[in-house]
This record gives C-alpha cells, sequence and structure tokens, in this order.
C-alpha cells in the first residue's frame, strides 16, 4: 500500500503509547437499550436547542425532540421510544461539572421507530434540500468538536472548495472507534464521503489515516474498489496529534491555515470518518443521529472494546455493560488521555461527541506530580504542533499578561497537550491557556457589552436634553397662549358690559371660566419662577431674599386670588353646565392641592438642606413652610368640600375609607414611635421621655379616630363601607399576625443568643398580640354588623379598594422587611442604639408620608372610580405622594451616616413635620 | 542667476502647497473632543452607577484627565480597570479605593412583577433604559441590557427589585486558574517520547 501523494510534515508532535490494540479485539457490539435517556439540549458547538414535546409525551425512535435555534445548532432526536419523564438540569460531559438542560426519556422497551425513509436518490434533489434534509437529522461534527455538520456543507456556497479531506487519523491514544467503524463498515464511510462530494464539488478528496490502522486501510481499499469516488488514502506516520485539523492539512497538502484563519480560506473542508457514516445513514435510510460508536477501554473495563451506543445512554449503563471494576476504576475519563476530560459523575450521558470511555487504574492514570518551576529547557516549544512559543505563553497567562498572550497567537493554540506532555517539571501549560483563553473572551465580552452601554447611555442623556428642549418650547408655547387669551378676555368683558347680559348661555359661561383658567395658570407660573429665584438666593446666600419674599407672598396671594376666581366661577355654573363644570373644578381642585403639596415638599426639603449645613435664613425658610402647609391645608380641605358638595351622597363612603387608611397609618405610626421609644429608653436616651408623651399622643389619637370610624359605622345607613372595612380589617390583621410571627421569632433568637433586649422583645411581642386580638375582635364585629344589614354594593369600589389595599400591602410589608432588618440588628448586638432610635424616630416620619400616601390613594381611588376621573390625575397625586417616601427615606439614609448633631435638629424638623401633618389628617377625615 | 530664482519659486511653491494640504487636514480631519478623555472613557466599565462620586464614566474620565483625579475609584472595573487605566497614563497601579465600594462579582437587577405597582420611578433612574414598563403597568428589566449598576433599588417605593448575581451557565463557564497539584490527564508518561525537530 503506496501513498500516491507527497505526505508532508507539521512541525513538532510526540509519541505517547497508542494502548489501542486493547480495545481492537472485539468486533463493536450493540450496547443494550438503556432503560432510560438523558439527552442534554446542548451536544453541540452554539445554542442549545428548544424542546419540542412536554414532560408525560410518548415519543418513539427517532422522534425529534428539541429543535435546532438559529443557524448554528442541531436538531435532537429521541434516541429510544419512551415517555419524556423530565426537561430538567442534569449533569453533562462538561469540563465544569455542571449540569445543563437535558430531555430525559423513559424507554419502553419496545425500540419502536419513527417512520422513516431514506432519499431515493439524493443526486436529484437540489443541493440547499439535501443539506436541510442532513440538517434535520441533528449530526454534529463527532470527532470532538461537534460543530452543527451541515454549516461545514454550506462552505461551497461562498468558498472554493479545492480539496476535501476525512480525516481518519485518531491520532489519539486508547480511542479506536473511527479505527473500528472503517474495518467493519468501509461502505458506509465511503457513501458519506460520496454524499459530501456531491455537495461540496471538490476537486480533489483525501482520506487522512494514520499508519497503525493497517487493516481500516485494507478494508477503505477494498471498499473503493467498488465504488464510484476517486480519493486518495494518504497514510501518514502515526505522531500526535496529526488528527488535528490544521495539523492533519499541512501533512496532506502542506498547506498550512493562516492564525485565525478557517481551513476554508485556502479552499480545504475537512470532515470526520464518523460524521461522514451519520450523514449516509440519514440521508440513506433515513436515520437521524441516535447513536454512535463509543470505545469503552482502560485497565479497569472487563471488556475493553466499541459498542454502538445510543446517545444519550448514562455512563453507568455503559461501564456496567462492560464490567468495569469500580474498585480498581481510579478516574472515568471521556475522550482521549490527551484531550479529554475527567468526570465523577457516572449518570452522565453519552453524547454525539463522545468518543471513548477509558476506566483508568491508578497506575495507568497516576495523579500528576507538583508543578516545578519552568527550567526553560525549551522543549515544549519543540513539540508543539501550532508552532508556538508554551514557554512564553505560560509566563503570559501566568502574569495575566494577556496582550502579550494573545499578540504570541494563543488562540492558535489547540490545546493539545503536547507541551504538558513533555514538561520535565509538570507545569500544567494547557490549563494555564484555557484560563488565558477564558479570560481574554471574557474581557473580549466585557468591553462589547461596555460600548453598548455607552452607546445606550449616551442616547438616553440625549433623549432627556431633547425632552427638556420640548418642554421649554411649550411652556413658552403656553405663555403665548395665556397672554392671548388675557386680552380675550378684555375684550370679552367689554362686550358683555356693553351687550346685555345673555341668559345664562352656554357661548357666555365657557369663555369666562377658560379665561378665568389661564389667568390662575399665569398666576401660579409666575409665582413658581419666583419661589424658584428665591430658593436660587436662599441657596446662594444672595441678598435681597426679604424682596423676594416679599414678592413671594403678593404673588402666592394674587394665584390664590385667581384660583378662587375660577373656583368661584366653576361653583355657581350655569344651569347647563352641571354635567362638566364640577368635574373640570374638582380636577384643578385637586391639582391645586397636588402643586400645594409639591410646593411645601420643596421647602421642607430646602429647610433640612439648611439645617444640615447650618445656615441659610432657616426661620424665613420655616415661616415659608408654615404657610405653604397652610395653603396646602386649604387647597386640600377646598378640593374636598367641593368634592362633598357635589356627591353628598357618597360623602359618608369616603369619610370611612378615609378614617380606615388613617387609622392604618395612625397605627403604623404608633408601632414606630413605640419602638423608637423603646430603643430610646435601652440606650437611655434623654430623649425618651418626650418619646413617651409622643407615644401617648398618637395612641389617643388612634383611638379618636377608630371611635369616629365606629360612630360613623354605626351611623351611616349605606353599608358599602362596611365591606370594605372588613376586607381591610382582615389584609390588617394579616399584616399584623405577620408581625407578630416576626417578632416571636427574633425575640426567640435573642433569648437564644442572650441578649439583654430580650425581655423588652416579650413586652413586645405581647404586645402586638393584643393588637392582633383587637383587630380581630373589630373583625368580627364589623363582620356582625355587615351580617346585620346587607345592602347591594356598587360594583366599582370593592375592585378600587382591592386596588388600593394591594399597594398598601405590599408598601406594609416593605415597612415589615425594613423593621425586621432593623429588629435583627438589634439582636445582633447594639452597634449604636442612639443611632436606631433615630432611625426609628425617621422612619415614623416616613410613614405618615406614606400614610398621607395611602390616604390620597384611598380618596382619589375612591372617588376617581365614581367621577370617571381616572388614572392620569391619579398618577400624579402617586407619583407625588411616592416622592415624599423616596425623599423621607433618602433623608433616613443620610441620618445614618452624619452625626447625632445634625441628627437631633433633623428630628426636632421632623417631629412638627409629623406633627402638622397630623392635624392636616385630622382635618380631612372631619 | 534664473536657476537659483527657479529654486526659490520651487521651494516657495512647494512650501505654499503643503502648506494648504497641512492647513485643509487639519479642518477635514479635526479630532472632535479630547481623545485622551476618550481612550480614559473606553476603558471604564460603563456601568454609570457613579460610584465613582461622578455622574457617568465619561465625567470620571474628563476628571481622570483634566483634573487628576485618583484611578481607583471605580468598583465595577475592579483591579484591571485600575491597572488599564495606569498603563494608558503611564503611572502607578494603586489598590482599589474602598471609601468607593467593593469590587462584587456582576449582577443584574429583577423586579419581582407581581409586587411592581407599576411607579416608573426605576426607569428613571435607569441610566441604559434597560427598564421596561409604563405607569400603572408591571415594569420589567431587559437582562443584556442592564448593567447591574444598583441605581433602580433604592428609588422603589414597594422595594421589589432585586440585584441577583449572574448565573453561570455552561456557555459563561470559564476555566480557572490552574492550581498546582491538581490532577490532569495527559500524564500516562512512559519513557520514549520522542522529541521531533523535524519528521
Ligand atoms: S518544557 Fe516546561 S520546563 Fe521546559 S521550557 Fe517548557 S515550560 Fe519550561
Ligand atoms: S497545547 Fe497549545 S501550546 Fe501546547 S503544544 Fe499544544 S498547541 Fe502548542
Ligand atoms: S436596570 Fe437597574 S441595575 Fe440595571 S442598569 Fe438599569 S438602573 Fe442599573
Ligand atoms: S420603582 Fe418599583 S414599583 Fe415602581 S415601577 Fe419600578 S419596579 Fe415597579
Amino acid at each position: 500500500m503506496k501513498n500516491t501523494v507527497k505526505v508532508h510534515s507539521f512541525h513538532g508532535g510526540i509519541h505517547p503509547p497508542e494502548n489501542k490494540k486493547q480495545s481492537t479485539g472485539a468486533p463493536i457490539s450493540l450496547a443494550p437499550l438503556p432503560s432510560r435517556v438523558v439527552l442534554p439540549l446542548q451536544q453541540h458547538i452554539g445554542l442549545p436547542a428548544e424542546p419540542v414535546v412536554n414532560v408525560g409525551d410518548r415519543v418513539l425512535k427517532g422522534q425529534l425532540v428539541a429543535e435546532a435555534v438559529g443557524r448554528i445548532s442541531a436538531n435532537i432526536h429521541a434516541s429510544v421510544s419512551g415517555t419524556i419523564i423530565a426537561i430538567a438540569p442534569h449533569p453533562v460531559p462538561h469540563m465544569s461539572g455542571m449540569e445543563a438542560g437535558c430531555l430525559i426519556i423513559e424507554s419502553d422497551g419496545r425500540d419502536e421507530w419513527i417512520e422513516h425513509q431514506g432519499l431515493e436518490d439524493y443526486t436529484r434533489l437540489p443541493k440547499q434540500e439535501l443539506i436541510e434534509y442532513i440538517r434535520q437529522a441533528g449530526i454534529a461534527g463527532m470527532g470532538g468538536a461537534g460543530f452543527p455538520t451541515d454549516v461545514k456543507l454550506h462552505l461551497g456556497d461562498d468558498h472554493i472548495v479545492n480539496t476535501l479531506i476525512i480525516n481518519a487519523a485518531e491520532c489519539e491514544p486508547y480511542i479506536t472507534a473511527d479505527d473500528m467503524l472503517m474495518r467493519e463498515r468501509a461502505n458506509e464511510v465511503l457513501g458519506g464521503i460520496e454524499i459530501i462530494a456531491h455537495l461540496l464539488k471538490p476537486l480533489h478528496i483525501m482520506v487522512g489515516i494514520e499508519d497503525n490502522k493497517p487493516q481500516a486501510i485494507r478494508a477503505l481499499h477494498a471498499a473503493l474498489d467498488n465504488s464510484p469516488l476517486n480519493l486518495d488514502i494518504v497514510i501518514t506516520p502515526t505522531k500526535y496529534p496529526s488528527g488535528g485539523e490544521k495539523q492533519l492539512i499541512k501533512l496532506l497538502t502542506g498547506v498550512e491555515v493562516p492564525s485565525g484563519r478557517i481551513p476554508a480560506d485556502v479552499g480545504i473542508v475537512c470532515q470526520n470518518i464518523g460524521t461522514t457514516t451519520a450523514i449516509y445513514r440519514a440521508v440513506v435510510h433515513g436515520e437521524p443521529l441516535i447513536s454512535r460508536i463509543v470505545t469503552v477501554t482502560g485497565q479497569a473495563a472487563g471488556h475493553k472494546q466499541n459498542y454502538e451506543v445510543r446517545i444519550g445512554t448514562p455512563f453507568a449503563d455503559l461501564l456496567d455493560h462492560s464490567e468495569v471494576r469500580r474498585e480498581q476504576m481510579h478516574r472515568l475519563v471521556v475522550g482521549g488521555p490527551m484531550m479529554g476530560i475527567t468526570v465523577s459523575n457516572e449518570q452522565i450521558p453519552v453524547i454525539k461527541t463522545t468518543n471513548c470511555l477509558i476506566a483508568g487504574s491508578i497506575e495507568e492514570m497516576p495523579p500528576q506530580p507538583p508543578a516545578q518551576a519552568c527550567i526553560r529547557c525549551g522543549m515544549c516549544e519543540q513539540v508543539c504542533p501550532a508552532e508556538l512559543l508554551p514557554q512564553q505563553l505560560y509566563w503570559f497567562a501566568k502574569g495575566k499578561e494577556f496582550d502579550k498572550a494573545r499578540h504570541h497567537n494563543l488562540f492558535d493554540c489547540i490545546e493539545c497537550g503536547a507541551c504538558s506532555y513533555v514538561c520535565p517539571s509538570n507545569i500544567p501549560l494547557v490549563q494555564y491557556y484555557r484560563f488565558a483563553k477564558a479570560e481574554i473572551r471574557k474581557e473580549d465580552e466585557e468591553q462589547r457589552k461596555a460600548d453598548h452601554a455607552r452607546i445606550r447611555f449616551e442616547a438616553r442623556l440625549e433623549r432627556l436634553e431633547r425632552e427638556k428642549i420640548e418642554k421649554e418650547e411649550r411652556r413658552k408655547q403656553r405663555a403665548i397662549e395665556a397672554a392671548a387669551a388675557q386680552a380675550a378676555k378684555k375684550d370679552a368683558a367689554l362686550s358683555r358690559a356693553t351687550t346685555a347680559p345673555a341668559s345664562g348661555t352656554m357661548a357666555s359661561g365657557a369663555p369666562d371660566l377658560k379665561q378665568l383658567k389661564s389667568n390662575a395658570a399665569i398666576a401660579r407660573t409666575k409665582l413658581r419662577k419666583a419661589e424658584k429665584a428665591l430658593a436660587n438666593a436662599q441657596e446662594k446666600g444672595l441678598e435681597g431674599i426679604e424682596t423676594l419674599q416679599a414678592t413671594l407672598q403678593q404673588l402666592q396671594l394674587k394665584s390664590e386670588q385667581a384660583e378662587k376666581a375660577y373656583t368661584d366661577a366653576q361653583n355657581t355654573p350655569v344651569q347647563k353646565h352641571t354635567q362638566t363644570a364640577p368635574e373640570t373644578d374638582l380636577k384643578q381642585l385637586k391639582n391645586n392641592a397636588a402643586i400645594a403639596r409639591t410646593k411645601l415638599k420643596k421647602a421642607e426639603k430646602q429647610l433640612a438642606a439648611a439645617h444640615e449645613s447650618g445656615d441659610g435664613d432657616i426661620d424665613a425658610l420655616k415661616a415659608q413652610i408654615a404657610e405653604l402647609q397652610a395653603k396646602n391645608i386649604a387647597a386640600e380641605k377646598a378640593y374636598k368640600e367641593a368634592e362633598s358638595g357635589n356627591n353628598p351622597a357618597t360623602a359618608a363612603d369616603i369619610d370611612t375609607a378615609e378614617l380606615e387608611a388613617d387609622i392604618a397609618a395612625m397605627q403604623g405610626k404608633v408601632d414606630k414611635a413605640e419602638s423608637a421609644w423603646k430603643a430610646a429608653v435601652e440606650s437611655g436616651s434623654p430623649a425618651a421621655d418626650k418619646m413617651a408623651a409622643g407615644v401617648d399622643k398618637l395612641k389617643d389619637k388612634l383611638k379618636a379616630l377608630q371611635d369616629e370610624l365606629t360612630n360613623l359605622r354605626s351611623s351611616a345607613s349605606v353599608t358599602p363601607p362596611a365591606t370594605v372595612d372588613t376586607s381591610a380589617l382582615e389584609s390588617e390583621i394579616a399584616v399584623m399576625q405577620g408581625k407578630v410571627d416576626k417578632a416571636e421569632n427574633a425575640w426567640k433568637a435573642a433569648v437564644e443568643s442572650g441578649s439583654p433586649a430580650a425581655d423588652k422583645m416579650a413586652a413586645g411581642v405581647n404586645k402586638l398580640k393584643d393588637k392582633l386580638k383587637a383587630l380581630q375582635d373589630e373583625l368580627t364585629q364589623a363582620k356582625v354588623s355587615t351580617a346585620a344589614k346587607p345592602a347591594p354594593m356598587t360594583k366599582a369600589e370593592p375592585a378600587t379598594s382591592l386596588k388600593e389595599m394591594k399597594q398598601q400591602v405590599s408598601i406594609m410589608r416593605t415597612k415589615l422587611k425594613k423593621a425586621e432588618k432593623q429588629l435583627a440588628e438589634l439582636a445582633e448586638g447594639e452597634a449604636n442604639p442612639a443611632l436606631e432610635a433615630d432611625i426609628a424616630e425617621l422612619k415614623a416620619r416616613h410613614d405618615v408620608a406614606q400614610a398621607i400616601f395611602n390616604a390620597a390613594e384611598a380618596e382619589k381611588a375612591a372617588d376617581a372610580a365614581r367621577q370617571g376621573i381616572d388614572l392620569k390625575q391619579l398618577k400624579i397625586d402617586a407619583a407625588m405622594a411616592r416622592a415624599a417616601v423616596t425623599k423621607a427615606e433618602r433623608a433616613l439614609s443620610k441620618a445614618e451616616a452624619d452625626h447625632k448633631q445634625t441628627l437631633e435638629e433633623e428630628l426636632l424638623a421632623a417631629r412638627t413635620e409629623a406633627e402638622k401633618l397630623n392635624s392636616t389628617l385630622e382635618r380631612f377625615s372631619e | 542667476m534664473s536657476a537659483v530664482l527657479i529654486a526659490v519659486l520651487v521651494l516657495l511653491g512647494l512650501g505654499l502647497v503643503f502648506g494648504i494640504l497641512l492647513g485643509y487636514s487639519s479642518i477635514r480631519f479635526k479630532v472632535e473632543g479630547n481623545p485622551l478623555v476618550d481612550q480614559v472613557d473606553s476603558l471604564l466599565p460603563q456601568t454609570q452607577c457613579g460610584q465613582c462620586g461622578h455622574p457617568g464614566c465619561r465625567p470620571y474620565a474628563e476628571a481622570i484627565v483634566n483634573n487628576d483625579e485618583a484611578i481607583n475609584k471605580c468598583p465595577p472595573g475592579g483591579l484591571s480597570t485600575i491597572e488599564a487605566l495606569a498603563d494608558l497614563l503611564d503611572v502607578e497601579a494603586i489598590p482599589l479605593d474602598a471609601e468607593h465600594g467593593e469590587e462584587q462579582i456582576k449582577k443584574v437587577a429583577y423586579i419581582r412583577e407581581d409586587e411592581c405597582i407599576g411607579c416608573t420611578k426605576c426607569i428613571q433612574a435607569c441610566p441604559v433604559d434597560a427598564i421596561l414598563g409604563a405607569a400603572k403597568q408591571m415594569h420589567t428589566v431587559i437582562v443584556s441590557e442592564c448593567t447591574g449598576c444598583d441605581l433602580c433599588v433604592e428609588p422603589c417605593p414597594v422595594d421589589c427589585i432585586d440585584m441577583l448575581p449572574i448565573e453561570t451557565t455552561l456557555n459563561g463557564w470559564q476555566w480557572p486558574v490552574p492550581k498546582s497539584g491538581v490532577e490532569l490527564i495527559a500524564t500516562d508518561r512512559h519513557p520514549g517520547i520522542a522529541l521531533e525537530a523535524d519528521a
């Protein structure tokens, strides 16, 4: 057997002991049918396949169970008939030892094929369809990498393929799967090559085979005699790693594939011998890839031979069948000894790329001796088939100089392990390269992500800028319109004076209102501007603040007048307008209230800032805030009055809902205040007395509110509120129950750890329990009263109350979580009790804000449903209330960082504020 | 004489031509902005989290270039960023300034969707528009766009945003640094290794 073509040579290479004879003694035998198969969704390079069956489905052998996603991916077929019992993570053959998504099929033992049929004459099919047919069979490179074969078959489209190389080198020790395949199924091998040749139309076909497989060579030659194929069987000297793609190309053609290119760039396509067989079976018999040849060998294996194994068969089945002596098996290696991986879990399945299982004994595969320093002997360099400088790469990888490693062509390394093999210092060189490659890939990925993020960030900035400009323009537009409206109004006034007053027609009423509205808007805008100027001045400590404030007050007055005029006009509507006027009126009022609130908040924030920095005109600011608060209250009151005036029938409903929200808020406040007080007592803070008084006061208030609620309820003739009430109560009870549980847990933990706070906690728990009890009683009462007076309820109300309750509950949860965190910290060991007390105090403040939010939401939601004013308004209100929450939180976090002095001051401010807000609350509920 | 004149004229002409050429190209190929800032910016991780004390990565880059800001204030970038910056600016690499936070594993925001009340606060906080949602609607994070900056967590009034570590998948898994003494495979060595300088 002489070579007809000249065999070239590649650099380096090693001659490890072959150990192939052991497994070639017996012919390929069928492995027994596994009782269950595990099919990883990713057995190939590319994207994992997507399951197309469900758990519980019955599948037949060869049925498609997972479909390729995207271009580089492969189908997966059931390898036995049976039932899908799981689609779940399962250990897979991977270096990481991690789990990945797998389809698990329990075999029914019948091994029933799905209906399948090969192509009668594939040459008649268009190439694209033939390739698609091969893709459907789920074939991926069976030599080791698992690259989807159909992608390689497409290479003929955009590359000129001169040479087709069939890789039959099988250079790695131990593995004989390809060898046996060629010996026994040479016809199938050649049939597959024919199909590939038909698709790629190469000028030259070569089969590269190492000279240690004489029988396979003979079998191929024999088969070739009956084949129309014109190919060269090229026998190469045995040397590891001649089966490497680029190495084999060099051997057979003398062409070197440049760094960073694929063989197709130089007109060459490589296919593995196993893959050609799979293609043959798919095209001629219509069988998808559901089994493959696996070598089972190693000193611990009883029968060292090749098996035809169903994809998905767990290793354990195969090892049992070949009677592996487990006690002798030191290491189970998947793949060859040079490039394979050690696995520890025998449940890992055979996949499309599994060509060999080595049950190695300890003598066969001894543990690697510890690495020593590199002695710069240069042996690694002499054996490297990729002509790299392994030693240099090692230094770069070790020193994390990845850039340099990359410039030394790290990515040309095929991880063959030859350098590690010869290194006298036992340095795990390949591991270093793998690590370095992974790091570089990660860096590249991060860079890509960072660039992407930058683009998005810049786009966002641009968008914000644009929005700002647009807003400004709209504002200007409005100002112009307002001016025009003003002029029109003057004209109208004139004309009205001259013409006799029309008898309340639509025409005369409408423009009047509009004008008034725009007047109010203008006044408001002016006011806002003045406020901004004032804030600016205060911030910078500029002079003339007094004048500014005076102007501001004047403007406020004006604004109020304008708005009042407007509301008055609305409140005395023309008969025909009753339908629309109150609505606009309400909206306007609501807006007013909201604006007043925001202003108030702004001022408060300013005040806080001033406190912190210790400068600025604090008194003036306080006065301003007081004023704003008054205004705020007035605005909200006006709104509420207007509302109740509009809907006298539903006033009672609103009241109870409001009251309930208030009570809930109050309850929360009481809780917080108590905990704060307790903490204060513990830490011996001087503020404790004051706090106790505060707690009492709060409790009184709560009591008053509850009384009020009961009163209202008993007097209410309409019952719907009662239904709302019970559900609210129930949720409250649930929350309370949760609190009790948590508190108890915390208490128990404290007792266990012997914390001094345990007693206090116990008291707290009891108190919480009492509260819970009270709430439950209340609920029963409420229920009784509801039962006594069952009445039809409107549809809108329960819905809104539900929505509102959901939010309340979620906020409650947040609060609870925070409290727990605090409690946990407390139990862990009292770092700074004084600070904690302060925090609790601040939290109370935060609660108030939230309570307002709740109340506002409750009330808005309720009347929104009734009035048909909806989301838009609600959104504004909710957002503002929430802004208050955020601000409080921010203040809280700041407080934690800052020192005590500032804190105390801020606390005082917070307390006064809380007080004021309370009064607001009370006013609301009156 | 005329030879001298010709030489002078030729030189003058050449000078004029090149002058125009240079002048033109300096306008035509003008480099916008400060290229060093761009370079520094491209080394920063673009998380836009503000942990460095600047409102984003670019402002920090500007501060580094223009105000001699220290290069060790970016926790998401960690040591590798500091080293890259030190390399670029030719200064000593210094350890991360712990005051600005510690280097953490990469995380991504996750919204517990049934708790979201649709307040849009998180959208406003996100520097890379990685959150999808509308008022009163459920919100969600586009994982592939999220830089893990943490900025959306604080504004959420119902605390329904979690920062979850990015899970390692089979494709995301990486080889660790080799430890000496670990078990390797390429070991069934026997005598008889032939070195092949040439076959
Ligand atoms: S073979 Fe080992 S000891 Fe010799 S130069 Fe290479 S890495 Fe260093
Ligand atoms: S593992 Fe890489 S560096 Fe080492 S011999 Fe093989 S190709 Fe060369
Ligand atoms: S979603 Fe949150 S963590 Fe992610 S980028 Fe946006 S703000 Fe940062
Ligand atoms: S901040 Fe929280 S509640 Fe608001 S929209 Fe975002 S996730 Fe939802």
